[in-house]
């Protein structure tokens, strides 16, 4: 048994240390490609107002009433022109005030309101849909603001004529609190991630707070679907599928808030699991497929394994604390409790090499920090985030990866937005 | 698709793991030339031990230095089964660590005997045989935590420690002139076997010596007590 445990240890951190080395090296030739190729994004941004494409941008709200407004006048302050930019908001039979609040727009002539009953998100999406007629089309949570400069951002992206859709970069919105601090560190995180995908072709998310979508791609490969309530999963790896071209601004900052208590981050957090393993099984034949490229090969296996790993390595430490603890109560249960005195010895730091490559491991972990908090504009290469979320992200996140991979085993009933 | 890529990530992760498992060698090298270093510094010691108990009939009893012994033996055992721990007790280098450091502790015992016969007995000893095959000894565990604890509690007291099973001429000569059946935890006192778990306190009743000292302890402290109330 220990035999096996060891040999597994040793098989998931090759192919952890695999991946990490893999994503660095995506990353740094994304950059020095950038770096050489004449059009810069700097240059991109720089297109004139009358070349822009029209952008539709739909809010879907259920019971937002509190955060709407914040959300349409972020995306009214976009620095980009008012013919070309229409916001679609589509109340998905809310029981609060949110109706009432947003009919202040009802005359803007950037706003169109819309009422449903209610359906979930991607009715809601997909209603708003059948309205609009824009070259582009998005989303934009009723959680969440854009940066002013996002959409140019993110529309000078689509000058590449085989883009169909672009992600953002989503930051944590005034994070609050130790959760707050520890998602902010995991979005930096996630900006690094998904900037590695785009060199490699292979986002398979499409965020819901601002990706941005050419209309065309809705009339060919149809709506969104209910996808497990993780749509935007499901349409990134549709669009894979269907070998469509997925980008990146990185520069475009979405700001989002976050859950600060424990309970909705990991009803938030089960979603996304469970979603992604379910649309996992939905789109299996991807997975291994050289037909899908890096996706298929590394990046998709890469986000079942670093699940699959979550869950070995919670159990793993588990277990060895248990034996230390059982041992420690044996002894105690034999001979009291006895000061043995602190005598610190060199000799006995762990020398093992399951130490070094952690450290390597960690190490890698540390660059990765500073390129992200580099990717969101952060002035600090390290901060009390970067700590915590080190510190404590590998004991957080077994708690929603188990429950997310319990009920995709046993549990039949999926689960809930909210 | 980029097999190229995927092959030189290959090869830098293959080189990560091999500077790591280089790295982890070298430094368990160090820890092993550490303990072969705190070996020969006993045997050293031993000998001269032995050369000072020859020259004794020229000496005084008092002239035996020995009592750093027991601490360097204690601590030379912390840390050999620590390795073994680490490295797993078959493994070959630990086998021959584990080896050498019976035969001290053999030796060491056979002298602090001839010290206790000639200058009178000051010294306290066990050994104790145990097993490291898996479910063969249940209660070594314990008898370990337990002997750990007298040690600590009296620095007078010599624990040998010995693997029952170690392929060692000397052991085993040792084993069949006490008679030790293969039982483990077995206890070897003042010339007779106990087999089984045994606590605190029944060693203490086995040897009276360590109550006596738990007395004069006492009594200390009473009289430290007494004076600082006084004042």
């Amino acid at each position: 048994m220990h035999i096996i445990s060891e040999v597994l240890t040793y098989i998931f951190l090759f192919v952890a240390l695999y991946i990490e080395v893999f994503f660095l090296i995506s990353y740094f030739e994304i950059t020095e490609k950038e770096k050489n190729s004449k059009k810069s994004n700097f240059k991109k941004t720089k297109i004139s107002d009358k070349k822009l494409p029209s952008v539709a941008v739909i809010v879907p709200a259920w019971n937002e009433g509190k955060t709407i407004l914040k959300t349409i006048f972020s995306i009214l302050r976009l620095n980009y022109p008012k013919n070309k930019l229409f916001i679609y908001v589509v109340d998905d039979g809310s029981t609060d005030d949110t109706w009432q609040v947003v009919q202040r727009f009802a005359k803007h002539k950037q706003v169109k309101l819309l009422q449903k009953e209610n359906g979930g998100k991607y009715t809601a999406l997909n209603y708003a849909l059948e309205f609009i007629d824009t070259d582009l089309v998005g989303c934009l949570d009723a959680d969440s603001f854009v940066h002013p400069e996002a959409l140019r951002r993110i529309v000078a992206k689509f000058e590449d004529e085989e883009v169909m859709a672009v992600t953002p970069s989503t930051v944590v919105f005034e994070p609050k609190g130790f959760l707050g601090l520890i998602q902010k560190a995991e979005y930096f995180f996630g900006i690094f991630i998904r900037r590695a995908n785009q060199c490699l072709n292979a986002i398979y998310i499409t965020p819901g707070p601002f990706s941005i979508f050419r209309r065309s791609v809705f009339r060919e490969i149809g709506g969104y679907r209910h996808a497990y309530n993780t749509e935007d999963n499901e349409i990134a790896l549709r669009m894979q599928k269907n070998h469509m071209k997925i980008s990146n601004a990185h520069d475009a900052y979405i700001y989002t808030v976050v859950p600060t208590k424990i309970k909705p981050l990991l009803k938030q957090r089960l979603r996304w699991v469970y979603g992604f393993l379910k649309n996992a099984v939905d789109y299996r034949d991807m997975f291994f497929n050289p037909k899908y490229g890096n996706l298929g090969l590394i990046v998709l296996p890469a986000a079942g394994f670093s699940i699959i790993s979550c869950v070995f390595f919670f159990f793993t430490r588990i277990w060895s604390f248990l034996s230390v603890l059982i041992s420690k109560i044996k002894e105690i249960y034999t001979v009291g409790f006895y000061s043995k005195g602190f005598n610190f010895d060199l000799f006995y730091i762990n020398t093992n090499i399951l130490v070094f490559v952690a450290i390597i491991a960690i190490s890698g972990m540390f660059v990765l920090i500073a390129i992200s908090r580099k990717l969101a504009s952060e002035d600090s290469k390290f901060g009390l985030d970067s700590a915590l979320y080190l510190m404590f992200y590998t004991f957080i996140s077994p708690i929603w990866m188990l429950w997310a991979v319990y009920n995709f085993v046993f549990v039949r009933k999926g689960t809930k937005w909210r | 698709m980029d097999w190229k890529k995927y092959t030189y990530t290959f090869f830098i992760t293959v080189i990560i793991f091999i500077t790591a498992i280089f790295a982890s060698n070298y430094f368990n090298q160090k820890k092993i030339n550490e303990i072969k270093n705190i070996e020969s510094q006993i045997s050293i010691d031993i000998s001269a031990s032995e050369t000072q108990f020859s020259l004794l009939s020229e000496l005084s009893c008092k002239d035996i230095s020995s009592e750093f012994l027991s601490k360097e033996l204690a601590t030379l055992g912390d840390k050999l089964s620590y390795t073994e721990e680490s490295r797993g007790s078959d493994n070959a280098e630990v086998i021959n660590l584990k080896k050498y450091y019976s035969l001290l502790q053999i030796k060491d015992f056979i002298l602090m005997q001839k010290i206790n016969e000639r200058c009178g007995g000051k010294h306290l000893f066990i050994m104790y045989f145990y097993s490291n095959i898996e479910n063969d000894c249940k209660d070594c565990e314990k008898e370990g935590y337990v002997l750990t604890r007298l040690r600590q509690d009296y620095p007078e007291l010599r624990v040998y420690s010995f693997d029952y099973n170690l392929q060692l001429s000397a052991l085993q000569t040792l084993i069949s002139i006490y008679k030790i059946e293969d039982k483990q935890p077995a206890l070897l006192i003042d010339d007779k076997v106990y087999y089984g778990f045994k606590s605190i306190d029944e060693i203490k009743d086995v040897i009276p010596a360590l109550k006596e000292i738990d007395k004069q302890k006492n009594i200390k402290k009473a009289s430290d007590k007494a004076s600082t109330t006084e004042r």
